[in-house]
């Protein structure tokens, strides 16, 4: 259920902070999703990864970066029962994932009828610290990959299993048990050179403005952060908690559902899940909130 | 799969009260949405919640499609003797799900 | 007034409905078939009141012992923790028997309703439940010796900022 007419009783009782984009219309204006059923406008750009490859080495200097000592989780923004909901696993339903994840690991799997465990052994011992350095570099792809793919790779690869479908509650119930196994645990900062472009053109993606709007994501998340926007506050942004259970969505869900959510709200045709911009934007995200306490399954509004 | 969480404290004192929880994954379909084609997507909840300790019913509830998806809910009781502490959750098309912790009381 | 895409998906109340359903009903009237009163799927304050007066009988409610604990303001109208407590000191001659919710603007009045007892040894329920809009909830206890006693909590429900397309 929705609160769609409250909305015009929230908006007249707060004077919430409008976020300073240049431009006419208002951040995320609810008109606007006329204009979004009527056939999606074509996106201010292409964005084919080699594009924003070379925008990157021409990209002027970046707006303004959060500084490594103010940075801080979305945890920090949500409300005192978002928290608890966090904190508690036995009141987590991000956990009910974790859980399934955990079965699926011990799980036999494809013709192969090999399940995680049998390579991998105790997920404990060998994910740990996985996803805190996740994107990272595949070399027989000569590109980065996110822990999602990572697991089809392997499920192809190795159990010679069919590949799990994004946001099928397997794939999230995996990611969700590996992301555990990191959980308290510093993202870790890209050592890979290789990544370097990669990071570079998720940067791009992140200050370029695009959608009907005009917005970037820096705009919100580097210069915004902290203020109210309807009834949440703004958040840096920052992929600690991922898979997160979502408020919104009752249900948990991975980073790539998230960016598809905040570009579609920002009247941007998002890309189709596995694109190559999406792992460049998570790339270039976990590297700014490198250092930073990965708290898998985080809960969020 | 797993379809549900709950929290028993292990051990407890005769006579204290202890707080239990309870998460059950379950869509909680409210019977009010349609789907992109316009047709009503038919409810989906689970209806009632009970707690039994050693065979007596402690707590019950009733769930309506207010109560939001993978359902939680938390009650109390006292620690009365060791034992068994069953749940039970019934809801639409047949669902029936049952979980249960042991206590150890002293 | 337009309504956009998700909430017509989400509720199933507008007055098209609402006169194809009188058109129905009076239909049937002139058949002289027995007419099936079909109620719009929206809560008012009125079938609220209804609501609780199927819970309460005749009897008065009083307002006092119940504590509602809900945010003010949602951040999430899909999720949002309700705690329920009710000042008894839960004893064999002395307790809750049932905590009931109710909700004014929802599709439907009805929240939760729980059964407690003596043996629950603290009149508190606590559970996470969906806003539809703006609206007041309403907290009734029923005591061992028949009384009831309630409260009510104002909450503001606002939308979530950047929405996702359902499709």
């Amino acid at each position: 259920m929705t609160a769609h007419s409250a909305r015009r009783v929230g908006k007249a009782k707060r004077a919430h902070h409008r976020v300073g984009t240049a431009h006419r219309s208002r951040a995320c204006p609810r008109s606007a999703s006329k204009y979004a059923q009527v056939g999606q406008a074509r996106p201010a750009c292409a964005f084919a990864l080699p594009t924003v490859l070379l925008l990157a080495f021409f990209a002027s200097a970046a707006a303004a970066e959060i500084p490594l000592d103010q940075r801080r989780s979305g945890y920090a923004d949500v409300g005192r029962d978002t928290k608890a909901m966090q904190d508690d696993d036995t009141a987590n339903p991000g956990m009910l994932w974790v859980l399934d994840g955990e079965a699926q690991w011990n799980a036999k799997a494809g013709t192969t009828n090999r399940s995680c465990a049998d390579c991998h052994g105790d997920a404990a011992k060998s994910m740990k610290g996985v996803a805190a350095r996740y994107p990272a570099y595949d070399s027989v792809r000569a590109r980065p990959v996110d822990l999602e793919e990572r697991i089809n790779i392997c499920r192809g690869a190795r159990q010679n299993a069919t590949p799990l479908r994004f946001e099928s509650r397997e794939l999230l119930g995996l990611t969700a048990y590996i992301g555990r196994q990191s959980r308290g645990m510093p993202i870790a900062a890209a050592s890979d050179p290789r990544l370097t472009p990669f990071i570079a053109a998720g940067r791009a993606l992140f200050e370029g403005r695009q959608g009907q709007i005009n917005m970037s994501c820096a705009q919100c998340h580097d210069d915004n952060w902290g203020k109210q926007l309807a009834g949440n506050i703004v958040p840096q942004g920052q992929p600690t908690g991922y898979p997160i259970y979502r408020l919104e969505w009752q249900s948990l869900g991975s980073l790539q559902r998230r960016l598809r959510n905040c570009i579609s709200g920002m009247r941007a045709e998002p890309y189709d899940f596995g694109a190559p911009e999406y792992v460049a934007l998570e790339l270039f995200l976990m590297q700014r909130a490198r250092g930073m306490a990965i708290e898998t399954p985080g809960v969020r509004p | 799969m797993t379809r549900a969480l709950i929290n028993v404290p292990p051990k407890a004192k005769r006579g204290q009260t202890i707080e239990i929880k309870t998460l059950i994954s379950h869509i909680m379909e409210t019977g009010y949405r349609h789907d992109n084609m316009g047709k009503p997507i038919p409810r989906d909840i689970i209806t009632q919640l009970t707690c039994s300790y050693n065979g007596e019913e402690i707590f019950r509830a009733d769930l309506y499609p207010a109560i939001a998806a993978n359902p939680f809910v938390t009650f109390y009781t006292v620690a009365t003797e060791s034992g068994t502490i069953a749940f039970e959750w019934t809801g639409d098309n047949g669902f029936h799900e049952t979980a249960s912790a042991k206590i150890t009381v002293e | 007034m337009r309504k956009n895409k998700k909430v017509e998906i989400m509720m199933d109340h507008d007055s098209r409905e609402a006169t194809r359903r009188d058109m129905l009903l009076a239909g049937l009237a002139g058949l002289g078939a027995a007419l099936i009163k079909v109620e719009p799927a929206a809560a008012t304050p009125e079938s609220m009141r209804r609501a609780i007066r199927q819970v309460v009988g005749e009897a008065s409610v009083r307002k006092g012992k119940v504590t509602i604990d809900v945010p003010p303001l949602v951040e999430n109208g899909n999720t949002v923790a309700l705690a329920i407590e009710v000042e008894s000191p839960m004893t064999p001659q002395d307790h809750v028997k049932a905590i009931h919710v109710f909700n004014e603007k929802n599709p439907q009045p009805n929240i939760i309703s729980a059964r407690l007892g003596p043996r629950a040894g603290r009149g508190r329920i606590t559970t996470r439940f969906r806003l539809a809009d703006t609206q007041t909830i309403v907290a009734i206890a029923e005591l061992s010796d028949g009384s009831f006693w309630s409260a009510s909590a104002d909450v503001i429900v606002t939308l979530a900022a950047c929405l996702e397309d359902l499709s």
